[in-house]
């Protein structure tokens, strides 16, 4: 088995979920940036957290044998404060010519309010007049459906957004055709307790198709599983798809989007 | 798979998660004070399953959620509680 980790944010794990990881066939992981449980005081902290993703945790991946990339923007649940989150924004562009940055995320929405609505636009125009991919976060739970409506029609009014360029991240059965309907990728996350387990992301893949969809642990500092992807391959042999398949669910499809970024490259595979 | 491929690897599941919400549900009824909105609407989602073709998780995640589309002035917290108050 050979998968990629698509959203794990490795600066809140230990170094034994690298090598267990690796154990389990994991080829690359990709790490967006997001809350870190607290929120951050001033732009300097966002500054050295871009440079833990660009430079730091990188090399103590590559210790375990495993390419790391990410992605950088400010979050959703840091967003309420717009003169702070414009402050973060004009950093970006000392990192997004980083080896290992593959583009602006996870923004998102995390409550629905208006401030977090404005950063987020501001976000998207950010990624359009710099041509970078974006991975976006959902709300939770209740919260879920209205952001997902309300971060679609922000994408779709900008004019210079490319569908395919998106990954809509954290879908459930109630936004996954919203989103594959918009022509913008879907990404399932695997919670023990909330988001979808592996039987729900697996109905999911039966009823609307494997095109456009990847799975993802999003593996952090809460209850969450580093092996989550693996397990839910081992649960689709259960359901006897073919192995063709699971390739193509956890490590066609997130290299097919992925490598749309100039800087997603895997040792011994060319560009898609 | 076959219906009965499905309910071999995933029945005794089931099963034991339906438990765990009877239960649930006895442990609340148990309990002194009021319900709030959440049971209101895990009571909603609960009379949504079973019919054929009711696209029963689809049904259940709508009967948790905000239906509105208008952004909120400020956030009342940082988290989700799991149902929509109104």
């Amino acid at each position: 088995m050979r998968y990629i980790e698509p959203h794990a944010h490795m600066v809140s794990r230990v170094t034994d979920d690298y090598t267990r990881m690796r154990l389990a066939g994991c080829e690359a992981v990709c790490e967006p940036a997001f809350w870190a449980g607290f929120d951050r005081n001033s732009a300097e902290g966002f500054y050295d957290y871009f440079c833990q993703l660009t430079e730091h945790e990188p090399k103590r991946a590559a210790k375990f044998g495993l390419p790391h990339f990410s992605w950088l923007c400010i979050n959703s649940k840091e967003a309420e404060n717009t003169a702070l989150a414009a402050e973060v924004v004009a950093l970006l562009p000392r990192f997004i010519d980083k080896p290992n940055v593959l583009g602006i995320g996870e923004i998102g929405l995390n409550k629905n309010t208006r401030n977090e609505l404005k950063v987020l636009e501001m976000q998207i125009d950010f990624a359009a007049r710099h041509n970078q991919l974006i991975l976006v976060h959902t709300p939770h739970l209740e919260d879920k459906l209205k952001g997902t409506r309300l971060i679609l029609d922000a994408l779709k009014q900008h004019p210079r957004i490319q569908p395919g360029h998106v990954i809509i991240d954290h879908v459930e059965e109630h936004t996954i055709r919203l989103v594959l309907d918009a022509g913008m990728w879907a990404g399932m996350t695997l919670y023990p307790e909330s988001k979808c387990t592996p039987a729900r992301a697996i109905d999911m893949v039966e009823t609307c198709g494997v095109d456009r969809v990847w799975l993802n642990s999003a593996c952090d500092w809460g209850v969450s599983d580093p092996l989550a992807v693996p397990k839910t391959a081992l649960e689709m042999q259960r359901r006897t798809h073919s192995a063709e398949m699971i390739d193509r669910f956890i490590y066609q499809n997130p290299l097919k989007f992925l490598s749309q970024s100039p800087h997603f490259r895997l040792p011994g595979i060319s560009k898609l | 798979m076959t219906r009965q491929q499905v309910l071999d690897l995933y029945f005794m599941d089931a099963r034991s998660k339906l438990i765990d919400i009877a239960a649930f549900m006895d442990r609340l009824e148990r309990s002194s004070g009021e319900e709030d909105f959440r049971m209101k609407a895990f009571r909603e989602a609960l009379s949504q399953l079973g019919p054929a073709g009711a696209d029963n998780a689809r049904q259940v995640l709508l009967k948790f959620s905000d239906p509105t589309l208008e952004p909120i002035a400020v956030a009342p917290g940082k988290g989700a509680c799991g149902a929509w108050p109104g």
